[in-house]
């Protein structure tokens, strides 16, 4: 699968034709993050699987038309992952594949964190964690104003739900009954100084979710069934419910020695190291044992 | 939009002319005891007092603009009444947001909403805006050159006795170090108007400091040769310069007024604009007048006098100072006194004058 097209909304897409895009994201991943020398690896890995159902076959958008109108909006809160979107959006056409070649050397338009201003594609730049669901909140009321029915769709960090903003956002998503407003978090269960539940308690996320007024789904962030069937869920924009996607995730997921480590967050792979791990990831995702479900058990 | 007359603006009566210097601003004669009477309302007041000042007509010239412009989306958290932006709701409900007490969250909605093409305009306190947001201010409208003002009202000391946390002595020093980000501050009613009609196309975000938005009137009408970056020379003179900007623009007029009435010559510039600053006025007056005095509402540190001494230094040396607020909290005061105690009002800024021009 080399060349992708552009997959609009509601367009069946084959469970193996994203597998194969999540593959083809992190194996770019380890690719770009051996030309600056450090990478977030494992924060992309989480999301490998939902920016491939999302931008492969979700999302409303033309690569030929970045700045479209009625476009959907997808807004990378957890900037850092910026890494795994590159190059999927130059695999839908908005730039070459190879100016992907230059990224973070100085001067180039690809940092670690993604810059609106440069790079085709990229709805709002973002980098400082908490500020994207403001970002995507501003987008749906601006939707609203201008009458167009596009949704905006905002990827959290699970870790970022420690600012208060995201939930000052959240807050005013359902006051304003912002039901084009999707959130999706990548509940990947880490972050940098250890588990989101001993550095800072995230859960019971749905239910706090629930009490801020939003309809949520909770589901195996790295299942194209589940993604798939949660992301034809939603309801359209209009007046309503704003809507939020909690995906169970694993931290590094696709490379083992990643998988849950706190090592992995920003690191380099070298070496023998690099080939092995490209070789895991080329194998396909192994089957875990289901983590111990969390959902609305607590 | 463009507004093509350049026509002189005409420039008010005396602070002590207006009424007004017993209430805010204690520029007459340094009287600041007020008056028994000015507070003591023959019927109870709801609401903040507001005597019989001019409104804050923030709302109203926002409405006016947004009738011809669909772009115009307003904002505030929960102070829609103190900075009018109610006049704004009345007119065009379906375009304005109140955010309730969040601004941080206030200020990058405002991005998003311009990242789809409008136009923003957040007001908050100031005290609550680029000290409370600066890094939203910073990473969200300004790096990505989003088209939303933020505005700033009640800045520097113009609570009074309302205290430190609803002061704004620090706003300029940290917005003037964001790149990309456009600061204006505004002298009164009809020179917010210029600002704000100046502000519609303008490229990028930018920071707009308000006063009390019932400041004594500098411009009896909208200057219509209000350009962002320009400075305006309000006063010709040869023997000192006052470079001053917002609130004290009208104090800085009086001092000279009565200078002038002791043989001293002095040339008063309204250097709204912050950044970018008016260096070539600067250079002028370094070439044309013997010394340079600035006047803010503001901490000493940062603000417009570390702006202006920043091109000095590069000039021929002439005598200079920074006059503001030094670096202190200030104590709690009806803002008249504080005006008074800080030497910001005309007296105070005509005694510092003429000891700079003594040294």
């Amino acid at each position: 699968m080399n060349t992708a097209t552009v997959a609009r909304r509601g367009h069946n897409v084959s469970p193996a034709m994203l597998a194969d895009r999540a593959m083809f994201i992190r194996l770019e991943t380890l690719r770009l993050a051996r030309i600056c020398g450090a990478g977030h690896y494992s924060s992309t890995f989480s999301a490998a699987e939902l920016f491939a159902a999302l931008y492969y076959a979700h999302l409303n958008i033309n690569p030929q038309d970045p700045h479209w109108p009625d476009r959907d909006r997808f807004v990378l809160s957890k900037g850092h992952a910026a890494i795994g979107l590159y190059p999927v959006l130059a695999d839908l056409g908005y730039y070459p594949m190879s100016e992907l070649d230059n990224f973070t050397k100085l001067g180039s338009h690809f940092g670690d964190h993604p810059n609106m201003k440069h790079i085709p594609g990229i709805d709002f730049s973002s980098g400082s964690l908490g500020h994207g669901l403001s970002i995507a909140l501003g987008m749906a009321l601006a939707g609203r104003m201008q009458q167009r029915a596009y949704r905006v769709y905002c990827m959290l960090g699970d870790g970022e739900l420690a600012e208060g903003q995201i939930w000052e956002a959240a807050m005013a998503a359902s006051h304003y009954k912002l039901q084009s407003l999707v959130a999706i978090i990548d509940r990947n269960q880490l972050c940098i100084d250890g588990h989101t539940e001993e550095v800072m308690r995230v859960e019971p996320l749905d239910q706090r979710f629930r009490a801020f007024g939003w309809d949520v789904q909770r589901i195996d962030g790295h299942d194209f069934d589940e993604i798939m069937a949660a992301l034809a869920n939603l309801k359209p924009s209009g007046s309503g419910k704003p809507q939020a996607l909690i995906c169970d995730t694993i931290k590094g997921r696709g490379v083992k020695r990643m998988e849950l480590s706190l090592q992995w967050h920003v690191a380099n792979l070298a070496g023998e190291d690099y080939d092995d791990a490209a070789a895991e990831i080329r194998a396909g995702l192994k089957p875990l044992p289901k983590p111990e479900k969390k959902r609305g058990k607590n | 939009m463009a507004r093509t007359d350049s026509r002189k603006p005409r420039f008010s009566r005396s602070t002590e002319a207006q009424g007004q210097d017993a209430i805010f601003r204690g520029t007459a004669g340094g009287d600041v005891s007020l008056k028994d009477d000015v507070f003591k309302d023959k019927k109870s007041v709801r609401g903040t007092p507001s005597a019989s000042l001019p409104a804050f007509i923030l709302g109203e010239e926002l409405a006016d603009l947004a009738d011809h412009d669909p772009r115009i989306a307003v904002l505030t958290a929960d102070l829609a009444v103190a900075n009018r932006t109610n006049d704004f709701k009345r007119r065009h409900p379906d375009r304005f947001f109140n955010l309730g007490i969040a601004e941080k969250n206030m200020m990058t909605v405002a991005a998003g909403m311009a990242s789809c093409g409008l136009v923003t305009y957040a007001a908050t306190f100031a005290s609550f805006c680029a000290i409370l947001g600066a890094e939203q201010i910073k990473t969200d409208c300004a790096y990505p050159g989003m088209a939303v003002r933020l505005v700033g009202h009640h800045s520097g000391m113009s609570m009074g006795f309302y205290g430190t946390s609803h002061h704004a002595l620090e706003d300029l020093a940290i917005t003037r170090t964001i790149a990309d980000l456009t600061v204006v501050c505004a002298t009164d009613a009809n020179h917010l108007r210029a600002i704000l009609r100046a502000s519609v196309d303008h490229p990028g975000a930018m920071y707009i400091r308000l006063g009390r938005g019932r400041d004594p009137e500098v411009y009896e009408s909208v200057p219509q040769n209000f350009r962002v970056g320009k400075a305006i020379t309000l006063r010709p003179g040869k023997d000192l310069t006052i470079v001053c900007c917002g609130s004290v623009v009208r104090a800085s007029l009086d001092a000279a007024e009565k200078l002038a009435k002791r043989g001293i010559d002095v040339r008063v510039i309204d250097m709204h604009t912050i950044k970018p600053l008016d260096a070539s006025a600067l250079r002028k007056a370094v070439r044309e007048t013997r010394a340079v005095l600035t006047v803010e509402e503001h901490n000493i540190t940062g603000g417009l006098g570390s702006a202006v001494a920043e091109v000095l230094v590069d000039e021929a040396r002439i005598p200079f100072m920074r006059h503001g607020v030094p670096d202190e909290f200030v104590p709690v005061g009806p803002p008249a006194a504080l005006y008074a105690h800080y030497k910001l009002d005309a007296d105070g800024i005509a005694r510092k004058a003429a000891s700079l021009l003594k040294s």
